[in-house]
């Protein structure tokens, strides 16, 4: 190969490869689930501490990343079951949708406690 | 660091890569549905382990790490769709359809016969191509992406574009 010809291609690979925009919903939904995940960690490391400031053996122990991993696991519940329902918003409705939903979360949620 | 500048650093992270993420996500599996979704899931996995990899990296850059997440989610995607039979046959085609960036270069006939080319390609090949050339990441920040060494990235790239020339050559050339 010509060190012309990689350069040619090179350049028709910048061109063809250019940036994607990521759609607006899509920026709205992320951040709206970030913040969600934020606001979860910081309950939950809130309730944490009202309960382990009662034993004093948890004072100094580290929980922060504990906390942000639940709470970004119980935010994924929310992602997971929403991700769920685009995909089957076409088939399903009504009565049949609430049943999916209430099956899909509690799955979720019990994938989750056995995880931790 | 407390958690409020965790959150703080890592909504810098989202936003300054945000689009890099999305177009690796595009252009890897080829369409605009997997895209978004693999978009979501890279950063929300991103944020259960950011205090680890901020601990980690030693003050590198975190663009790698998150692509090297896509990578990762990208292949269970492909994996967990092979093994279900029942997926629509159209919806699996979508994972490797770059034809549908060919509605990016608006009708330019040799920048689709690239991209046509590039689909041709080794994973691995095509994969390094797109951080290069669509998210303009060096050769450590792929290296690093792709979990390689330096100089197996430079070899890499050099005989994607190698191979690349080759097969646009054989379906007859760019103008």
């Amino acid at each position: 190969m010509s060190d012309h010809a990689a350069a040619d291609i090179e350049g028709l690979l910048r061109q063809a490869f250019k940036p994607v925009e990521p759609p607006e919903s899509l920026s709205m939904r992320l951040e709206t689930t970030l913040q969600e995940l934020t606001d979860l960690a910081a309950e939950e490391l809130e309730s944490w501490e009202l309960r382990s400031m009662r034993d004093p053996r948890n004072w100094v122990r580290p929980v922060a990343a504990a906390a942000i991993g639940t709470a970004a696991g119980a935010g994924l519940v929310v992602v997971r079951v929403r991700s769920q329902h685009r995909k089957q918003r076409k088939h399903v409705q009504g009565i049949e949708l609430a049943e999916r939903t209430v099956k899909a979360a509690a799955d979720e949620v019990k994938r989750l406690v056995d995880r931790f | 660091m407390d958690k409020a500048q965790l959150d703080r650093e890592f909504s810098d992270l989202y936003r300054a890569h945000l689009r890099d993420v999305y177009s690796y996500a595009y252009y890897r599996v080829g369409n605009h549905h997997d895209a978004e979704d693999l978009t979501e899931q890279t950063f929300l996995q991103a944020y259960r382990h950011y205090e680890r990899a901020l601990r980690e990296s030693d003050g590198r850059p975190l663009r790698p790490w998150l692509i090297r997440i896509a990578h990762n989610l990208a292949a269970n995607l492909y994996r967990d769709r092979a093994r279900k039979p029942q997926t629509p046959i159209e919806d699996t085609g979508a994972l490797s359809a770059m034809h549908t960036t060919e509605d990016l270069v608006e009708g330019r006939d040799e920048l689709a016969r690239i991209l046509v080319g590039v689909k041709e390609l080794p994973d691995d090949r095509r994969e390094a191509l797109i951080m290069r050339f669509a998210l303009g990441m060096d050769n450590r920040e792929i290296a690093r992406a792709m979990g390689r060494t330096d100089g197996a990235t430079k070899v890499l790239i050099h005989r994607a574009i190698k191979q690349l020339e080759e097969i646009v050559a054989t379906r007859g050339g760019v103008s």
